[in-house]
This record gives C-alpha cells, sequence and structure tokens, in this order.
C-alpha cells in the first residue's frame, strides 16, 4: 500500500555519471574491445597500419632531395643507405615543381600567376567571410605583399620604390576601410585576372567590362518606361558592345593610352595554373548559371521550363569528355567564320554549362525541401518574386545544397585532368612528359605522390570551407 | 475561466467598407470549392470564421490575399480590385496581414530580421526607422527581448506572437488570420489569442479562421459559418451561438462545444 502513495518530497539534484561511463579507459573498452569480435578486429586493424608504415616509412626516411637524374638518386640512396635499398627521389620535383604548376609560362613572368592567385584570395576572402570583418587586415597585408612581390626584381630601383610606397598606401588603406570596397574588387577581379594572366592590352578587359556597365545603364533607363524591354535592353546591348565595338575601342583606347603586359597564348598554359584557371572559372560562373536553371525548371512559363528541362538533361546526359571535343573541334564551325576562340575559353564554358546542369538539380533539391509556408508569407507581405526568391527561398534552399554544391564544385575541379584529351596540359599530362625524359625516367611515385598532394589541397579546402559555412548558417538550434 | 475585462471604446464598425466580395466561385481543379460567396467586411469589424474542416475556410481568407485565385466574381479589397494584375496584388499585399497555422517564420533570420524584412524590401522603410517600429510591436506582443534570436529557440506560442507582429511591420488596414492556435499547446494558446485581443482593441479589422469559441464570443461582432464551401449562417455571437439557425450550424456547434 505505501509503494503505491510514494511520492518525492525533496527535488533532487542532479549527480554525476558512474566513472565507468567516461575516461579513456571507458573510451578504448566500448570502441575498440567491446566484444571478442571487436577485439580481433582492432588487432587486425593495428597490424595492417604497421605493415603499411613500415613500407612507406623507410621509403620516405631514405627521400633524396637534390639529384639531376633518377640515377643519380639510386646511386645517393645505395651509398647511404647500403646495396639494395629503396627511397624516394623527391629531387625530381625540387627540379621540376614549376613546370607542373606553370606549364609552360615563360619564367620570368611568373610573377604574373602568382600576383592573380594572391588578387583571388583578396577577392575571395570578403566573400567567402562576408560576416566576419577580421580579414580585412590580411586582405590589406595580402596585396600588399602582392604588389610589392610582383615588382621585386623585375623593375628598375625607383619603380620598386614607388611601387612599394604605392602598396603600403592601398594595404592601410583596405585595412582601415575594410570590406565594403573589397567587393567591388572582387567584381572586377576575373576582368583583372584575364589580363595578368594572358597579357596584352588593359584596354580590353576595361572595355569588356565597360559592356556590364552599359547593360545596367540601359536597364536604369529603358526600365522606367517598360520592365521586359529594360529587362531585354539589358541583354542586348552588352552583347552587341561586345560582339561589334569592344575591340575596336580597345584598339583606340590603346592608341591614345599604352598599357599592355606581354600577351601570351593559351598553348603556353599548363600544369595547375591550367587547371586552376579552368576550376575556379568554371565554379564561379557555374554557381549563378546553376541557380537560374533551377529556378527556370520551377517556372510557371511553359517556354522557360521547357527550355531549362531541355538544357539540363541534355547536357547532363552527356560525359564531359563529349563536350570537350565539341569545345576544341566543332565549336568552330558554328561560329561566324573568322572569329577565332580561345580553346581555353571554350574549355570553360564547356565546363561550366556541365557543372550548372548538375548544380541545378541539386539545388532544385534544395528548394523543393523548402515548405510551401515559406513562399506564402513572403507572399503575404508583398514580396514580388525576385525578392522572394533572393531574401527568403534561396538563402534556405542553398543551406540545404551545400553539401551537394561542394561535391559538383570538387569534380569539376578534379574533372579538369579531362582536358589533356583535346592536348591541353593539365597536370598529369606535364607529369607524363616529365617521365618521358632521359632522366627521369622510370620514376612515378613521387611525381603522383605530388600532384595528388595538391588536387587534394585544393578540395580538401574547399570541403573543410563548406562545413564551416553549414555550422555558420545553421540556426535551427534543435 | 474569468476573462480580463476588454477595453470596448476604440472596437468600433464604421460604415467604410474593407473588403467586399460579391458571386465569387473557385475551383481546384474541377473541385467546386468555394461557391457563390457574397460578403461584406466593414472597416473595424472582427469576423471569426467557423466551420468543419474542409469547408473552404482556408481558402477563402486565402483569396482576399490572393494566395488563391478566384475565378468568377469580383473581390475589392479596400477598394482596390484583385484581378491579375500584379500591380494590383502587390497594393493588396501589402495592406493586408495574414497569420498562419503554422507562422511560416523565415528561420534563417533573426527575429528582429523576420520583422524588419518587408518593410525594408518591399515599403523602402530605412533600417534604423524599421528597427524601432520592429521593437515596437515586439514590446506589444511582449518578447521584446526575443530579438536577436532565430525562430528556431522559440518556443511555439512566442513564434506566433512573432508572427503576428511581423504582419503588422507592416502597418496592414486588415488581419487575416488562419487557425493561429491550432498548432500550439494549450498552455500557449492563451498568450496569443490575448495578443489577437489587444489587436481588436486597437480597432484593427479583422477576419479570423478559429475554433476557439471563446474569443469569438469575446471579441468577434459577427460569426460566419461555412459548409461545403458556402456560407451557410451569419450573425453576431450571442445569437449564433444561444439560438443558431440552420442544423448543420446546429450539429457543428454540438460536436465543437462537446455535448
Ligand atoms: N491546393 C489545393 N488543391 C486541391 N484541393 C485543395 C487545395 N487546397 C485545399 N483543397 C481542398 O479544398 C477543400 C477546402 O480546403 P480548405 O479551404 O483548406 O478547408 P478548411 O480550411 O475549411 O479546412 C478541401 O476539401 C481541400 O481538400
Ligand atoms: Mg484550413
Amino acid at each position: 500500500m505505501s509503494d503505491a502513495s510514494y511520492v518525492r518530497e525533496a527535488m533532487l539534484p542532479a549527480q554525476k555519471p558512474p566513472a565507468s561511463e567516461t575516461g579513456v579507459v571507458h573510451w578504448v573498452r566500448a570502441n575498440l574491445l567491446s566484444t571478442w569480435g571487436n577485439i580481433v578486429l582492432t588487432l587486425l586493424a593495428v597490424y595492417v597500419v604497421y605493415l603499411i608504415l613500415a613500407t612507406i616509412g623507410p621509403w620516405l626516411l631514405r627521400s633524396v632531395w637534390t639529384a639531376g637524374s633518377l640515377q643519380e638518386c639510386r646511386e645517393i640512396i645505395e651509398a647511404t643507405w647500403g646495396e639494395g635499398k629503396r627511397g624516394a627521389c623527391f629531387a625530381v620535383i625540387a627540379e621540376r615543381w614549376q613546370q607542373i604548376i606553370f606549364g609552360f609560362y615563360p619564367r620570368e613572368l611568373y610573377w604574373r600567376p602568382i600576383l592573380t592567385l594572391v588578387l583571388m584570395l583578396v577577392a575571395l576572402l570578403p566573400i567567402l567571410f562576408y560576416e566576419t570583418r577580421r580579414f580585412s587586415w590580411w586582405v590589406g597585408v595580402l596585396f600588399a605583399a602582392a604588389l610589392f612581390g610582383s615588382v621585386w626584381g623585375h623593375a628598375s630601383p625607383v619603380v620598386t620604390v614607388l611601387v612599394g610606397i604605392a602598396a603600403v598606401c592601398l594595404g592601410v588603406w583596405l585595412c582601415v576601410r575594410g570590406p565594403q570596397y573589397l567587393m567591388w574588387f572582387s567584381l572586377i577581379f576575373p576582368a583583372a585576372a584575364f589580363w595578368l594572366l594572358w597579357g596584352g592590352t588593359v584596354w580590353l578587359p576595361v572595355t569588356i567590362l565597360l559592356g556590364f556597365v552599359l547593360g545596367y545603364g540601359a536597364y536604369r533607363l529603358v526600365s522606367a518606361l517598360n520592365g521586359l524591354a529594360g529587362v531585354i535592353a539589358a541583354v542586348v546591348i552588352p552583347i552587341l558592345w561586345w560582339v561589334l565595338l569592344c575591340r575596336a575601342a580597345a584598339d583606340v583606347l590603346q592608341g591614345i593610352v599604352p598599357i599592355a603586359l606581354v600577351e601570351l597564348g593559351s598553348d603556353q598554359f599548363g600544369g595547375f595554373l591550367l587547371s586552376t584557371v579552368i576550376g575556379v572559372s568554371g565554379i564561379t560562373f557555374s554557381l549563378p548559371l546553376g541557380i537560374l536553371l533551377a529556378l527556370g525548371r520551377q517556372s510557371d512559363l511553359l517556354i522557360v521550363k521547357s527550355f531549362c528541362v531541355a538544357f539540363i538533361e541534355g547536357f547532363r546526359g552527356v560525359p564531359l569528355i563529349t563536350l570537350l571535343f565539341v569545345a576544341s573541334l566543332l565549336l568552330n564551325y558554328f561560329l561566324p567564320p573568322g572569329t577565332t576562340f580561345d580553346v581555353i575559353l571554350r574549355v570553360i564554358i564547356m565546363v561550366t554549362i556541365f557543372a550548372a546542369a548538375y548544380l541545378a538539380e541539386v539545388i532544385r533539391g534544395g528548394l523543393a525541401a523548402l515548405p510551401r509556408g515559406q513562399y506564402e508569407a513572403a507572399d503575404s507581405l508583398g514580396l514580388d518574386y525576385w525578392k522572394a526568391q533572393r531574401l527568403i527561398i534561396m538563402p534556405q534552399a542553398l543551406k540545404i545544397s551545400i553539401p551537394g554544391i561542394v561535391g559538383t564544385f570538387i569534380g569539376l575541379f578534379k574533372d579538369t585532368t579531362l582536358v589533356s584529351f583535346i592536348s591541353l596540359s593539365d597536370p598529369m599530362q606535364i607529369v607524363s612528359s616529365i617521365r618521358a625524359n632521359q632522366e627521369w625516367n622510370g620514376i612515378y611515385w613521387e611525381l603522383f605522390l605530388f600532384v595528388g598532394l595538391l588536387f587534394f589541397l585544393f578540395c580538401f579546402s574547399m570541403s573543410r570551407y563548406s562545413m564551416y559555412l553549414e555550422r555558420k548558417l545553421k540556426t535551427d538550434h534543435r | 475561466m474569468s476573462q480580463p475585462a476588454i477595453d470596448r471604446s476604440r472596437m468600433q464598425v464604421s460604415n467604410e467598407i474593407a473588403i467586399q466580395i460579391s458571386a465569387m466561385n473557385k475551383w481546384y481543379g474541377t473541385f467546386h470549392v468555394l461557391r457563390d460567396i457574397n460578403m461584406t467586411v466593414m472597416k473595424g469589424e472582427r469576423i471569426v470564421v467557423c466551420g468543419p474542416s474542409g469547408s473552404g475556410k482556408s481558402t477563402l481568407i486565402r483569396c482576399i490575399n490572393r494566395l488563391e485565385e478566384h475565378q468568377q466574381g469580383q473581390i475589392i479589397v479596400d477598394g482596390t480590385e484583385l484581378t491579375s494584375d500584379l500591380k494590383n496584388i502587390d497594393i493588396v499585399r501589402s495592406e493586408v496581414g495574414m497569420v498562419f497555422q503554422h507562422f511560416n517564420l523565415f528561420p534563417h533570420l533573426t527575429i528582429l530580421e523576420n520583422l524588419t524584412l518587408a518593410p525594408i524590401w518591399v515599403r523602402k522603410v530605412p533600417k534604423k526607422e524599421a528597427d524601432e517600429t520592429a521593437m515596437y510591436f515586439l514590446e506589444k506582443v511582449k518578447i521584446p527581448e526575443q530579438a536577436k534570436k532565430f525562430p528556431g529557440q522559440l518556443s511555439g506560442g512566442q513564434q506566433q506572437r512573432v508572427a503576428i507582429a511581423r504582419s503588422l511591420c507592416m502597418k496592414p488596414r486588415i488581419m487575416l488570420f488562419d487557425e493561429p492556435t491550432s498548432a500550439l499547446d494549450p498552455e500557449m494558446i492563451k498568450e496569443v489569442l490575448d495578443t489577437m485581443i489587444g489587436l481588436a482593441e486597437d480597432g484593427m479589422t479583422m477576419i479570423c479562421v478559429t475554433h476557439e469559441m471563446g474569443f469569438a464570443q469575446a471579441v468577434a461582432n459577427r460569426v460566419i459559418f461555412m459548409d461545403q464551401g458556402q456560407i451557410v449562417e451569419q450573425n453576431e455571437p450571442r445569437e449564433f451561438f444561444n439560438n443558431p439557425k440552420s442544423d448543420r450550424t446546429k450539429l457543428f456547434l454540438s460536436q465543437i462545444l462537446g455535448h
């Protein structure tokens, strides 16, 4: 009887868990040795790890970093470690790393891709870490260092000093004024990168950028009269400008104020420089295109919808390598005769389209995961379609799709190695040509390791960034 | 249950028309969901719409801000007729606030950002002013201390009050409520109803789909009963509850009042 009426009169405070529930010993027991089967598996795993280390460890330990050929490497190793011993010959990387990274870019012009890379970081930081302002110091320092480093040893002392002073001023100004101006730099960076990498007159990228300004101006002027006409003008006028007048205007300006860098052809690009140019451009341009395609696929307008479906399914259903062959061989047939169209540009277009088709589907998944109530709430507050998409729908849909988007980006970056099939020199192609040399004939692990490591660094940092972003954007707290 | 006294001094029905619905029909595909709806709402009216599930209550009030499109008849909201003209739709939507059963807050924005988004982007109010208005309405729904949190960190009742405040920030002339308390735990219903009563006391024109009959009796000046897509009966609350005319109303009331 008394059991049924038992009640607690004072509330119990929370107590510590029993000791066996915490600590290292508990962890080992619970995760490695919980049953006999697990004990066996643990021992087996330890043995496999030992075997791997026992093979690779000595090989790495006996590595040689300076030698002129594989033969020399082997002699050094045998002289140091004894007859028949093997070791890594990283001398090949010490000798040839520039080629793997810069391709056939002229050695005295390496500062241009390096400067581009640093400027790319400057352009990316405000976008990647748009909410944290701490990065503005880094941007200032990077910017100043890049500007200074790029002329060091390449220009007369007077120019070097002047550029150095300018760099410090700019760097300080960036640190103080912070991110709001840096977004503008991010916008013009693609044109700056194009000029730095390919060279030629500075006025060509300037007039290309001018096309965007013209489009915006046309939109502002015409859309006051009619919304749709404004959009059409914003598309047609820049295209006319680029096709008809852009180059001529650049030539005229070059005649008046000549500023130019040594011009390089696309056949001088190779190695990681090529991969990065194609990969980063593809990533940059495919995301907005993918978003538009995903939205178009959901549109009520039949023509827009069918076009987007055909585009997505069409390009997803074809192997990238086919598209690359189209880019290298067929595209010129469809273009007006006389137009030369850079092969790297063609590849970038194909890679962009291919990745955008995948992204569109990834983003559509994110859109489908949003409850209808989000659209209704946006509508009922009077937000129009584009504002609702930009402020309510896309931020949430993209957040859901981050893992898929980054997966597509990583795939895109690694797929840039396929350009070797249309006789562009991706890193693996360069590796093959190094191995075809008499001095380095027969070497492979060391070179593959190096190339793999570089790809891994790029892809792994994208992956880590996406995890950081997911953590930062997590707002459901459940 | 003893209700605090309701201040009726500003709950006055004017003789200006707020919403005029005439001979309105709506179909979902071939399903005739709203049948010949005629209804006039005066400024300052507090109307409660009730009826069995699936009778078209939600569809009716969603037609008023064009979340659903009607196929026949006329809906005029505050002098603007709802047609396929997007401009008119935008005008009406910025005049009419809506509160949903499932709150529909924007989970990626803080409470404050939820409240200021539409004023800033639709009404072009400067951010500082929008923030002040938002804080004013958060005080009004009694949760100013939650401004920096995200919707996922709030209880259901708090979220619904934020949703009400979000609508109010657009300074609407008419408020629509679609079962605002149906998704809430019992202990949170009262805090939301109190907020709505406060709104009624300020003289807001309200159309409210709800089964909270206590609220209807205390606040409404008219109760509308719908069944099978039609308005079957409407009356002032006392008459409606004590002296229902149609059999279907009697049946519905007996079910909902639990006899
Ligand atoms: N989008 C829709 N498509 C087709 N039928 C719908 C849709 N929305 C609601 N209905 C149907 O219309 C009827 C009325 O729905 P609703 O207005 O939500 O009723 P209530 O709010 O009174 O419960 C229901 O039978 C429902 O199944
Ligand atoms: Mg409903």
